[in-house]
């Protein structure tokens, strides 16, 4: 069984974009082989660089198999007439391609048949590869696509050349005009120009040989290099995953190198540095056992070795000329104060409909005192003053030289210019840092494996920033749809589900939001405002947010998470707190069993609603016949009683213990009692006392919503 | 002189070299564009003849204007006005990349000893109705040239493609010199002599001077003045042409190849130059702006159609197109 090999090789493709192409052409191809009866004997691997994306399925048959099926055809009183086959007979030996001696007879509860077995012949692998695998090249998915010529297919970047082979053979394949060959392409300085393939199994190798080393290779030797040539400067790699994704994908063949800058540099501050270094250069930076920065870089080359130090120098060159930019802007930005700095943010746009940063500025800062108040007010020690003062500066650093140069660095800037300018003197030297600090942090967390804001202060100043941005977006009608979010107000909305339920803080999401909302009235960006759906639309937008939140972050099993969020979506704390309680109690047998019957009761319920059954209004004693009804009905209040005093206390767990000992009064009540019955007064009064029940238990979870295991019937 | 090592290329030797590797390859020299442009991508070199069918190859240095970047001299490595030597294939060559990579031999690079990269960058110009995909070529860590396979250009789809090399030549020059200032590049060197010119004594007052004018001095009124005398005649002479060829005869003997078409884009340029000055001057508001760079796009969006249209008769020279003309023999015997 031949091995089959498929390289394409291109101009450089963004190394964002390698990754998860590679891997889709891998599994395009592992899928279309499955599908063609073809399988591989092993598993299909890929193999990327920045200039290739190639997949080898080691042993995959030369053809597909054959398939014989049996063709019935006409019955035997239709073929024969008189012993003579007729043309009925003819024309279906003709279709099965046999003689009509060589037909069969096959017996059918319908009769008699003539039939014909037909082998249908397997077609080559090489002839269904060289047609289905330009579509499958064709269809990978990138972000950005783009034409090199005209007419032409699409692709990340222009397509050079084309290796397929299974075994030694080349798989006669064509895509926008490159023909396969077995010629493949080394390293752009140190490879040849032209690298005959021999066969898929030796291809590594050979491109190996031509200095083209495979992903997993390159990233191994980056990480163990970066290592090394820190140590050689008596320092430590300072680590950082990404950008180690990053070079290796940038890279064929890598190298590390070690280079210097010079310590003056080191009386910036270390995040303008180390930004410097990884965003602008891809550089790593190195340090020292007590994580302090060390004046070295890391760079990784696309080349052998740097023997001469040509270009440790050039880039030693470069990363001054950085250094010097910042170091300078630095020092030009101490010109002008942050206070000073906030009229000038009327001319910064914050988005073309919602007008400058100064009027966010305005309303963020308004939001934040009412919000301070609400933290205030649930007894929780806050600083008003602290997120006043840092909500009117978080923004001014936008206008400083370094961050029109290092977007990256915003709020951070600001914080450490607040911290440099000591703001106003009359304050206590603890609140100035700690307003700083509140600066610093206040687009935390930029991701949900980031950190939230270090204070409550700076909590509260990062909520309310996202919040105002958001409520504007969604009043202008730009929400997020899809794959669409151009103003990552997903990526905000998770931030403030997560700094709330980690800070623990009061807000309810839909109030925060329209109290965000009410920030813009008699604004002009107000008169822009044309959707009618805000209220609707932030609600379920939040809904699904905090539905992430407790499912993808905090692992939440989706049932639990559905059946908290189906009893309230607006209190972050409190759901995450009863997520927690019926994660705990859910596998006690009292638990699944009581959703069992509230599953049941509810479909009763929509049974009778649907039918228009009269439910009603509450249950009336008098009315009540049967012991167990009797008995559940008095159990109820009680149960609810206690349930209400640990709800309120919000002992979530203990709450569902006691609603769990409803069981066998519950169960009970199904087992001897008929609720629809004939007795129109005596089926109403039950569904009522069903209503009830559902309604008094489900504050905490909608039970109905957990999924259970059901009767254990099966044998296994 | 005690130093024996050979000396490394003058700025214009620099220019020099690269203007004879394209001419060699096929490339018209054109002379840089007469009209204030903040890039070489808008003189009509790039922005009209990448429209339309015609196959062009050219090259040129283009003196790029950007008020706001200007430092007054006292930043090493930024200024109000550099030189790009901007490089138009069409259509691009396939192996464009290879030669380009050629070109920097032809400056006395031995890529043999450098670490070169191409790191994504796409290209995009708001006001021009334009982008691209492609890199900036990275030389030891130094961005040395934007490398980009136009897509759109005045908002018009492109068939074919061009490709557009832009090299940085300060950048490129204080690299093979290696000095920390753009100011101390030698820009010329005295054969007899040895006399050196450098960079600053060539610029520095051009920096400082307009500097002071862009961001101090500059009439914002006579500017916004400029800016919609510019505007108005632009828009005046698309609309005559679109009305001319709405209405073929009442034009009569019309020939729509007079209309001066380079005329209304020169006065999109003017236009998009008065923005910039205004811009540094701090004299557009953050409401404004947005609206004033789509007045500047929609100039230059419908000189892009009339200019297409004013072209599209235009025979395909036969020695158009290469690459696809192969491709299509190439492909014929297949299907």
């Amino acid at each position: 069984m031949p091995d089959f090999l498929l390289e394409i090789g291109t101009e450089e493709i963004p190394a964002r974009m390698i990754q998860t192409a590679a891997a889709e052409l891998e599994k395009r191809i592992h899928d279309l082989l499955v599908r063609e009866r073809l399988p591989a004997a092993e598993a299909v691997s890929g193999f990327d660089t920045p200039r290739r994306l190639a997949v080898i399925a080691p042993g995959i048959p030369a053809a597909q198999p054959d398939i014989t099926e049996q063709l019935t055809g006409p019955s035997l009183s239709v073929a024969f007439k008189n012993g003579e086959p007729t043309p009925a007979a003819h024309a279906f030996a003709k279709k099965a391609g046999v003689e009509i001696s060589q037909l069969e007879r096959v017996t059918t509860p319908k009769g008699e048949y003539l039939a014909a077995k037909v082998t249908k012949k397997g077609r080559s692998s090489a002839e269904i590869l060289a047609e289905a695998l330009p579509k499958e090249i064709a269809f990978i998915y990138w972000p950005k696509n783009m034409y090199w010529r005209k007419p032409s297919e699409r692709f990340v970047r222009p397509v050079r050349w084309l290796v397929a082979l299974l075994d030694d053979q080349v798989v006669p394949l064509e895509f926008d005009g490159v023909r396969a060959g077995n010629t493949s392409r080394g390293h752009r300085l140190l490879g040849e120009a032209s690298v005959r393939i021999s066969r898929p199994g030796t291809y590594v190798e050979e491109l190996y040989a031509a200095k083209v080393m495979g992903r997993d290779v390159r990233k191994m030797l980056i990480a163990e290099q970066l290592s090394l040539t820190a140590r050689l400067a008596n320092g430590f790699l300072r680590q950082d995953d990404s950008l180690l994704d990053t070079v290796t994908d940038l890279t064929e063949f890598p190298t590390v190198i070690l280079g210097d800058f010079d310590p003056e540099f080191l009386s910036l501050p270390e995040e303008v540095l180390v930004t410097v270094m990884r965003d602008h250069q891809k550089y790593f930076a190195v340090e020292d056992a007590q994580h302090k920065l060390m004046p070295h870089f890391l760079a990784v080359l696309n080349t052998e070795g740097d023997r001469e130090g040509i270009i440790r120098h050039g880039n030693a060159r470069v990363l001054r000329a950085r250094f010097n930019d910042a170091r300078f802007f630095w020092q030009t930005d101490q010109k002008r104060s942050l206070l000073d700095r906030v009229g000038l943010l009327k001319n910064v746009t914050f988005q073309k409909d919602l007008g400058s940063y100064y009027e966010k500025t305005i309303r963020v800062q308004r939001l934040c005192s009412w919000l301070s108040e609400i933290v205030r007010q649930n007894n929780i020690a806050v600083r008003p003053g602290v997120v006043h003062k840092a909500a009117l500066l978080a923004k001014t650093d936008l206008t400083t030289e370094l961050v029109k140069e290092f977007t990256e660095l915003q709020g951070i800037v600001g914080g450490l210019y607040a911290r440099e300018q000591e703001l106003d003197s009359e304050l206590p030297a603890a609140t100035r840092l700690a307003i700083a600090d509140v600066i610093y942090d206040h687009y935390k967390p930029e991701s949900m494996e980031d950190s939230v804001p270090r204070s409550l202060e700076g909590a509260v100043l990062s909520v309310g920033d996202k919040a105002d941005t958001i409520a504007g977006m969604f009043a202008l009608g730009l929400v997020p749809s899809g794959s669409k979010d151009p103003f990552a107000l997903r990526r905000q909305a998770n931030a403030i589900v997560k700094t709330i339920a980690e800070h623990k803080l009061p807000f309810r999401l839909t109030e925060l939001v329209q109290d965000a909302r009410a920030e813009y009235a008699g604004s002009p960006a107000e008169k822009k405002f044309g959707n009618k759906d805000f209220a609707s639309a932030t609600g379920s937008f939040f809904r699904e947010r905090l539905e992430f939140y407790l499912r993808d972050t905090l692992g939440f099993k989706y049932d639990v998470v559905n059946a908290v969020l189906a009893a309230g979506a607006e209190n972050v704390v409190d759901a995450v707190a009863r997520a927690e309680a019926v994660t705990k109690v859910r596998p006690s047998p009292d638990f699944e069993s009581l959703s069992v019957a509230f599953k049941r009761v509810k479909n009763i319920l929509r049974q009778a609603q649907e039918s228009k059954k009269q439910i009603a209004a509450a249950p009336d004693s008098n009315l009540l016949q049967e012991a167990a009804e009797k008995e559940l009905a008095g159990q109820i209040p009680l149960t609810a009683k206690a349930v209400e005093a640990l709800r309120a206390g919000q002992e979530y767990e203990p709450a569902l213990l006691e609603i769990s000992r409803l069981r066998p009064v519950v169960d009970k009540f199904f087992d001897q009692v008929m609720v629809m019955v004939e007795d129109e007064k005596v089926r109403a009064n039950r569904l009522s006392l069903l209503q009830t029940l559902l309604k008094e238990f489900s504050t905490i979870a909608d039970f109905s919503e957990i999924v259970t295991e059901g009767p254990k019937e099966s044998s296994n | 002189m005690t130093s024996t090592r050979p000396k490394s290329l003058t700025f214009q030797e620099l220019i020099l070299r690269l203007q004879t590797f394209w001419a060699q390859r096929g490339c018209v020299l054109q002379q840089p564009y007469d009209v204030e442009v903040g890039a070489g991508t808008m003189a009509p070199e790039t922005f009209l003849r990448v429209l339309g069918p015609t196959p062009y190859k050219v090259a040129y240095v283009q003196p790029s204007r950007r008020p706001a970047d200007g430092r007054y001299g006292e930043n090493p490595n930024r200024l109000f006005k550099h030189m790009q030597l901007q490089v138009i294939l069409k259509p691009p060559p396939e192996n464009i990349q290879e030669l380009y990579l050629e070109s920097l031999g032809a400056i006395g690079i031995d890529l043999h000893q450098h670490d070169i990269k191409f790191e994504e960058d796409n290209w995009e110009s708001p006001t021009l109705g334009a982008w691209g995909i492609g890199w900036q070529v990275m030389l030891d860590g130094l961005e040395i040239t934007q490398f980009t396979y136009f897509q759109q250009c005045g908002g018009v789809d492109l068939d074919p493609i061009s490709v557009e090399l832009t090299y940085g030549l300060e950048r490129i020059g204080a690299f093979l010199q290696d000095v920390d200032s753009i100011y101390d590049i030698v820009w010329a060197r005295d054969p007899e002599s040895g006399h050196e010119v450098k960079y600053g004594d060539v610029r520095l007052a051009d920096e400082l001077q307009f500097s002071v004018y862009n961001f101090e001095l500059a009439d914002v009124a006579s500017a916004w003045k400029h800016f919609e005398l510019c505007e108005a005649e632009c828009k005046g002479l698309i609309d005559q042409y679109a009305a001319h060829r709405k209405a073929p005869a009442e034009a009569g003997s019309w020939d729509k190849n007079r209309f001066p078409l380079l005329g209304a884009y020169d006065l999109c340029l003017k236009c998009s130059h008065m923005f910039n000055i205004l811009d540094a001057r701090g004299a557009i508001s953050v409401t404004e702006r947005v609206g004033v760079i789509a007045r500047v796009r929609a100039l230059a969006v419908g000189i892009a159609k009339a200019w297409v249209d004013q072209h599209q008769d235009e025979p395909a020279p036969a020695e158009a197109s290469p690459v696809a003309k192969k491709s299509k023999q190439e492909t014929a015997p297949v299907s």
